[in-house]
Order: C-alpha cells, then structure tokens, then sequence
C-alpha cells in the first residue's frame, strides 16, 4: 500500500539579495494513515517550510523541487493552483500556531467553520452548521450552538485553539499538518489539546504531520520523528528509537539541553550546543552541523555528508559509525 | 535560616476594568492577599497559568504599577519609601521577550550602559571599562559592543539584557520568563549563565515561569498560582515529590518531558479557565478540580501550614 504523503528529495530554494538561501534541502519522509510523523528542529531549521511547501503554500520568493511530492496517488508537483485549492482544507487541513491571528477577527466562528465545508462539498447552510456543532462538541466545547455566533476575540487561547481543529475537520481530512498547535498555549491546556488531536486521529485514521520545536511533545504523541537542522533532515526513525538511542551529535546534544524532573540534577549545569546555526547561502559543502559538534573531523569539512541508511527505518546524517555514535553518548552522560 | 531579603505580606492589586461605553468599570482582583518572602541566595520560583498574576506581582515589586494594598519590604524597608533609583539600583529585571525590551535603535553597549548614566556611576572614562567587563562576564564577545539589537540572535540578545540588569550589581534579578521565547540549546545556555552569576553574585533571584522543569532545575522553593491567590509554596524537593494541592498536581502531569512510552498525562481539569472578573465562589479552583466537594464550592479555603509546606485547599493530600 502506498503512503499517504510521500516526500523525496524536497528542496525549498529563496533567492534574497545576499544569495540563493537553501533553506530546507533533500527532505525525504512519508506519512500513513492513522500515523504521526513529528518534524522537529529550533527556529529556522526549514521545519515551517517543508509543509507549506507541501501545501504549495510557499511566500512568492521562495521555490520548491522535489524527486517526490504524492498525496494520496496524486503528484502535487504538477497539481495546478485550482486543484491545489480543492485539495486544502478539504483532503489536508492544516493547523497553524497562534490561532488569534490565524481565525479572521471579523468574522463569527460558525462563518468560518462552515466555509471550508460550503467551498469544498454540495451541502447547504444547515447541513454545514450541523457539522460544526457536531465537530465543536467533538472537540470538548460546551453550548457549541450558541458559540457559532461568536467572534474569536471572545474565546481564551485554548477555546480558540480548539475551533482550529474543528475547523480542520469539517471536511474530514486524510491528512493534518499541525504547525506548532500549542506553543501559545498554556502547559495545562496544551497536554488537554495534544489528547484531543491525537484520539481524533485516531478515530478518523488520518495521517498528522506534527511541526514543533518541543522535544518532550514529540515524545509523547509522534510514532516517527525527523530532526531537522539547518534545512536538512539530520536524523529519522521510530520515536523510542530516537529518544533511547540518538545518533546524530545535534540530536544527542538537543536532548541533554533539557531539564527533567527526577533525572536531571538541580543546579546542575545543563548540556548546551555552542555556537549558531549558520545560514545556508552559497556554495556549501561538508556537515552542516560542523560548526557547533564536539566530534569535528577533517573529513566533515571535506565532504557533503549523505543521510545513511542504518535500517529499514533509521537513517542518520553523520559520518560517524553508529557504534561511536552510541559510545559519544554514553560518554558524555557518566 | 537567614532573614528574608524580599518580603510580601497580603499584597493585592485591583484593576478597573471597563465593561463597555456605558456599562462603568468593575473590579478586576489580579492579586488577591499574597505574602511571599524570598531569603537571600535563594531563587524562588513562581508558576502558574497566564492570568494568575505572576507577571503583575513582577511589576508591584519593580513599582512598575502600584500596589492596591499590603507591603513590600526590601530589607524591611517598605519599598515605597525607597527611591525609585536606589530601587532600581538593587531590583532588577529580566523580561520575557529579547526582541521586544531592548531598543532598536540603540547599539548594544548604549544599551548595557544605560544605568550607569542614569545613576551616574563614576566618570564617563569608566564606563567603557565596565561595559566590557560585564559583556565578558555574560558571555558576549567584546565585538559586539557596536551591534544593534536587530544584528544579534536571540540569545545574544537575552544575554545583553542579563548584562544590563546585572551592570549595577543589584542584589534581586526578577526573571519573568526569561527562556521561553529562545530555543532549548540556548535555554540551556541562558539558564546555566543565570545559574553561575547568582553564585558569583550571590544573587537572589525571583523567577517567573510556566515551565516546571525549569523550576525544578532552578529554584530552592517554589509557589504555586491561581487567580490571584499563592495556593502551595514550599521547598522545591517537598513541591515535586509531595504535591499537596490538586492543581500542583495537575501541573506537574502536565510537564511534557522527553521520556517516549509515557503517553500524554491526563490532567482532570476542565477546560474553562474561570473569569477573573467574576470568579467563583468559595474555592476559586472547584470548577476545575477533580475532588472538589460542597465544602469546596460555598468556602474559600484558609492556608494551612505545616513544616514550612503551604496549602491552601480544603482536602489536601498528604
């Protein structure tokens, strides 16, 4: 059976004065039904980039190729802006961060759940309005039918958050692209919304591409992960292969930055990645993490390190054996 | 035990809120009777939900804002009676947001300079000399003295704000969020710096924050928010490992750690965070508590103490 989303080789090129910026580079991944694939990096890793450059959402300057780009069968490179048009918010659903800005402020909230549903499907204002009360109370908000009538500023943060996803679902995507859903949320209210967003994926099957920059929210609800580092896919695989037993340096070095209650010392010095991520412009060759990795080599500077295949399901863009990849983790952590 | 260097007895802070062209202003309780005491050396972390009030605490203290009722005593002096700049002098903070408290326009040793003029601290001669000791201290290269805001990353920035709210050497850091807009390898960077001034300095710190993995980290006591009111506060160790009051608790499931295979917590809370404006009777937390009982919703409940562990809950754990 073939993937739902599948991606290979995507590049996303933005041509600025100072030069061509690569900002996200031979991104390979695939997304199932019913499965969460988690796109996780710090800010400007190309993370953002990657899905609006699946949804051909990119801003004007910016262009993609790709080797790969199919949703359901369908090759989106060659979809045209119509059929792109059909597909959005109809097939993929995307979930955006902040939802204040993303809800228009002049509109109710029942105007705009019901928009999708009436772009994309024969049905008509009640049946549309049905739907969204149904999807509303789906999503744990009370006394939804009077909440239709209610524009975004009267809704918290977490409500707001809640009609994004109901929004999502009007249609009955295959496929939700969730581009960090809680960040502006609060600690209480974002566990609340990753529960919700993950049974209903599970109850309608459908695939979620998960952007965030939270490791421990990547824990928690991804089956897959990528680490993503500037533009580049650094390290993929099954998520409790990757919190067990990272390989790649920025990932092992990620995951020692993070206080855990119970493991991690008080007081104690945290683990930190020195330096900055540079800026992908011009001719670039060797590791890109080069710069910041404490197992720096000649050879990472020489050549332009391919992202290696250690299993079916794990790849690693190191030029370190995996054996010494394990044994520089176990070093630094005694 | 040594005396408190920072002192909160029943602070409250009311904002009138307008309701609409005609409707008048009613009363909104941000602080609602909070006493607090930090010792010196110590960090005290504070968290809770936005809209709990840990932010305009921050701001009475700084007399950013002025205080509805109760005290605030800097060495068990009522900071009222303490000039604004010898308050400054020995009170300084650290804001959320690098990209918003610091001038654009201004170059980053203006920036990191700033107090010294204000206070007139030594010669002019002198000045130069400090900016580029601090800058050092705080990890800045000295080329930077030059760079504008908009030229430095995000923790640059937060380090020059460190390096301003540390040229006079204050003796409280207020710390209200100070991490969460960067990245976690410079979270890391930015706290571990925070960590090694307070013992260089012998710094007390007040942080403000909704991450408890960082508390926990961080601070040698903890308090606990809600709507206004502290409902736990004790030592860090006590508040992890003996979560008296149903909300701590929550909050602590809420911590998503990187530990793969523990699912997502479920925290029994409902989701209406309740109106400060119109907060519920009795126990301000009962609409959203799993265990509240009749008691819970008609009587607020008083705070208990007991070995230094604050609660304020009817039916708390032990």
């Amino acid at each position: 059976m073939s993937a739902l989303l599948e991606v290979r080789g995507l590049h996303v090129e933005i041509l600025l004065a100072g030069g061509l910026l690569k900002a996200v580079r031979d991104v390979t991944f695939t997304v199932d039904r019913g499965q969460t694939l988690a796109l996780v990096g710090e800010s400007g890793c190309g993370k953002s980039l990657t899905a609006l450059a699946v949804m051909d959402l990119l801003p004007p300057r910016a262009q993609r190729r790709a080797e790969r780009l199919r949703f359901e069968g369908l090759d989106l490179r060659k979809a045209r802006t119509r059929r792109m048009a059909d597909l959005r918010g109809n097939k993929i659903a995307m979930i955006f961060q902040e939802p204040m800005t993303s809800l228009n402020p002049c509109y109710t909230i029942g105007n705009q759940l019901q928009e999708a549903m009436l772009r994309h499907r024969k049905v008509s204002r009640k049946e549309a309005q049905d739907r969204a009360v149904f999807l509303l109370e789906k999503v744990g908000i009370t006394a939804a039918a009077s909440r239709l009538r209610q524009y975004p500023h009267q809704l918290s943060g977490g409500l707001r958050q809640r009609v994004m996803i109901a929004m999502g679902l009007m249609c009955g995507p295959a496929m939700i692209i969730a581009d960090e859903p809680t960040t502006a949320l609060d600690v209480t209210i974002q566990a609340q919304i990753l529960s919700l967003l993950a049974s209903l994926q599970k109850e309608f099957q459908m695939g979620l591409l998960l952007i965030t920059h939270d490791l421990g929210i990547v824990a928690r609800v991804a089956d897959r992960v990528n680490v993503m580092y500037c533009g580049e896919v650094v390290e993929s695989g099954e998520a409790l292969q990757i919190f067990d037993n990272p390989l790649h340096p920025y990932t092992q070095g990620l995951l020692r930055c993070i206080p855990i209650p119970g493991k991690t010392k008080p007081g104690e010095h945290l683990g930190s990645i020195p330096g900055v991520v540079p800026t992908p412009i011009g001719d670039l060759k060797g590791c890109a993490f080069r710069n910041r990795c404490a197992f720096l080599s000649n050879a990472c500077t020489a050549e332009n390190v391919v992202l290696r295949e250690i299993s079916n399901d794990r790849a690693y863009r190191c030029l370190l054996s995996p054996e010494t990849c394990a044994q520089n983790l176990r070093g630094r952590s005694t | 035990m040594s005396e408190p260097v920072l002192k909160i007895r029943n602070l409250t802070k009311t904002y009138r809120v307008g309701m609409g062209l005609l409707k008048g202003k009613r009363p909104l309780r941000a602080l609602n009777g909070v006493s607090l005491s930090v010792e010196k050396g110590q960090v005290l972390g504070l968290v809770g939900e936005s809209g709990c009030g840990k932010s305009t605490i921050a701001k009475l203290i700084l007399r950013l804002e002025e205080m509805t009722g109760g005290s605030i005593l800097l060495d068990g002096k009522d900071v009222s009676a303490i000039g604004r700049t010898e308050l400054a002098r020995r009170i300084q903070p650290v804001f959320q947001d690098p990209y918003a408290s610091l001038n654009p326009r201004k170059s980053v040793r203006s920036i990191i300079s700033l107090p010294l003029r204000v206070h007139k601290v030594g010669d002019p001669g002198s000045w130069k000399g400090r900016v580029e000791e601090i800058m050092e201290i705080v990890g800045l290269v000295p080329r930077l003295k030059n760079s504008f805001p908009n030229q430095l990353s995000g923790g640059q920035r937060q380090r020059v704000a460190v390096a301003r709210a540390l040229i006079m050497r204050p003796e409280i850091v207020i710390c209200d969020e100070p991490t969460s807009a960067l990245d976690v390898s410079v979270q890391s960077q930015i706290l571990n710096l925070l960590m090694d001034l307070r013992k260089d300095f012998g710094l007390t710190y007040l942080l403000i924050t909704h991450n408890l993995a960082v508390v926990e980290h961080m601070a040698s006591r903890v308090a606990v928010m809600y709507l206004g009111r502290i409902v736990e506060e004790a030592e860090t160790r006590s508040i992890f490992e003996n979560p008296r009051h149903p909300y701590t608790r929550a909050l602590l499931a809420s911590v998503l750690t990187p530990e793969p295979g523990l699912g997502l917590p479920e925290t029994h809370l409902g989701i209406v965070y309740p109106n400060p404006i119109d907060p519920p009777p009795g126990c301000t937390f009962h609409p959203r508590c799993p265990e509240a009982t009749q008691v819970c919703r008609e009587v607020p409940p008083e705070p208990i103490r007991e070995n230094g562990h604050l609660v304020e809950c009817h039916h708390p754990r032990n």
